[in-house]
């Protein structure tokens, strides 16, 4: 009952009002096709709103990075730049290309902006703020962001362009490497926690962490998820299919207008996708901090809306996301599966394995503790 | 082994030397920002004292320069930036003089490589630091150095003419 008080912020009692007002007056049928346009609306509309920051946020920190100070003549400190700057690629002319496969090239940038999507709906932002929830979440994410890659091949092979055909094949080999790493671990916080539902992760989150939780081997496959996260977001010192200097800008080279858009917008929300599985899954999620038997204390964490707490946690991951970006140089194409396929692969099944033997060992802190 | 402990050696070193990047880096963001806001910070702007901005004739308080007309800066001059007109007037004595009458300056031509300040027989024509010379049209540019009703003064002066920045320099 106190709960209810001391979440004064929370949306998931608005949510429940609303379903509740649309299911007093109107069939079910209806109720519910109203709410999933409600939902889908929602989602595209967040997803745009967050691309729109995340830019804005990206060039700001890189600017601080190189001791600059960034946008700051479009509004206070520049927060109105990439406003601006959404505009004038909506208004921007889409170029006809000569000799290109007009319909490959028309739908590509559509399979990467439905994949990212697809993937951004399966977050759980907050307590009830979740549009998927299966039982499977976990291979949901890893299954439906990988389907981006089509779209990234699609058009390097459409644009007539070698250079994009060069960035389109890299990014393909790399991204095919990396998947492999990414989804071995975070099988191994699945072998943690005993479930791939995402909500349910996060609920067994409450006190521990799963970072915590799995202590030596959760760190090293959290280690591993991100650098292949940021590897499968072609960003960092893995941003081979676009290195400027050699591809021009890679696979999307002859894009202009909204399509580029649509490319960028999935790069920067990938980068969002990547770093709220990695807070979900390795961070809690939207749980707020909590400490068994500390119940004053974990009551006034809860005064802190929880999806403030996920895109706190988020902002962390995407922070160390941009960190790495401006420290380390651009691998070359065979460093690059080297490091996958010699270093990342083998640490990444021992890791799985030592996962196994301390849960079944009991081995965990959790089991250690409580 | 050998080669077993040699990959792992080669894993740490790797990593060790990945965290000193990432070190520096992090040092590096909370350092002094050293972009200069253009427009806002014209007060305190300090502009390099030899920077070559804008050709200028310096003037005395009667209204006087140096320039005898000679046009050797014209002559001098690669792409033809500088025309002087000069006129030919009679002194009191029946004399036949050369004098200035109109110095035009085309900033728009000029690559500012300094030939006509150092070929100067008589220090007439400076680089001046006002480098905000942007206009709308073309023919803004094209400037007249001396100014109206000046004349050229009697003696070659002993000193050097500054221009107005190390002028306030000197008082300062």
């Amino acid at each position: 009952m106190l709960l209810n008080y001391s979440q004064p912020l929370e949306l998931n009692k608005l949510t429940s009002r609303i379903d509740a007002a649309l299911h007093a007056a109107l069939p079910d049928y209806w109720a519910v096709t109203i709410e999933l346009v409600l939902v889908g609306i929602l989602i595209i509309a967040t997803y745009a709103l967050l691309a729109v920051v995340l830019i804005y946020v990206e060039r700001k920190i890189t600017a601080f990075f190189q001791a600059r100070i960034g946008p700051n003549r479009v509004g206070k400190y520049g927060i109105f730049q990439t406003v601006a700057d959404v505009t004038k690629i909506l208004i921007k002319e889409i170029i006809h290309i000569n000799r290109i496969d007009k319909f490959l090239f028309y739908t590509a940038p559509f399979f990467i902006i439905v994949a990212s999507i697809l993937t951004f709906g399966a977050i759980p932002f907050g307590q009830g703020l979740q549009a998927v929830d299966f039982n499977i979440g976990v291979l949901y994410v890893i299954s439906v962001s990988s389907l981006g890659i089509i779209g990234v091949l699609l058009a390097g092979w459409s644009s007539n362009n070698k250079y994009s055909m060069i960035g389109a094949m890299r990014s393909g080999a790399q991204f095919v490497s990396y998947e492999l790493s990414a989804g071995i671990a975070l099988m191994t916080i699945v072998v943690l926690s005993g479930t791939m539902q995402l909500s349910t992760m996060v609920e067994s989150q409450r006190y521990c962490w799963n970072i915590f939780n799995g202590h030596i081997s959760a760190l090293v496959a959290f280690v591993i998820y991100l650098i292949s996260g940021h590897a499968e977001t072609n960003r960092g010192p893995f941003d081979l299919p676009e290195a400027e200097s050699e591809l021009t800008a890679g696979y999307h080279t002859e894009y202009s207008g909204l399509q580029f858009g649509f490319f960028y917008l999935a790069e920067y929300l990938n980068m969002f996708i990547i770093a709220s599985i990695g807070a979900t899954v390795f961070l809690g999620g939207w749980m707020p901090l909590q400490i068994a038997g500390w119940e004053s204390f974990n009551q006034l964490m809860w005064f802190i809306p929880s999806y403030l707490w996920f895109f706190g946690k988020v902002a962390l991951l995407i922070f160390f996301s941009l960190w790495v970006r401006w420290s380390f140089p651009r691998l070359r194409i065979d460093q690059l599966l080297n490091l996958e396929w010699k270093y990342l692969l083998p640490i990444n099944l021992v890791n799985l394995l030592v996962m196994v033997i301390l849960v079944l060992t009991g081995l965990t802190l959790t089991d250690i503790f409580y | 082994m050998r080669s077993f402990s040699e990959y792992l050696n080669d894993l740490f070193s790797g990593i060790r030397s990945l965290l000193t990047g990432l070190s520096i880096t992090w040092k590096e963001l909370w350092t002094k920002k050293v972009t200069r806001q253009y427009p806002e910070n014209r007060g305190t702007l300090v502009i390099s004292e030899r920077f070559r901005a804008e050709l200028k004739m310096p003037h005395d308080e009667n209204n006087e320069h140096a320039c005898t007309a000679c046009g050797i800066c014209q002559m001098n001059c690669p792409n033809g930036t500088i025309n002087v007109i000069s006129r030919t007037t009679e002194t009191a004595d029946g004399k036949k003089k050369k004098e200035l009458d109109r110095y035009v300056y085309n900033l728009g031509t000029c690559t500012f490589c300094n030939l006509c300040v150092i070929t100067c027989p008589s220090d007439a024509i400076v680089f001046s630091n006002n480098f905000e010379n942007a206009t709308f049209t073309r023919d803004k540019l094209v400037k007249q150095l001396n100014m109206e009703g000046s004349k050229m003064r009697e003696k070659k002066p002993i000193k050097k003419v500054e221009n107005e920045a190390e002028k306030g320099i000197q008082t300062a």
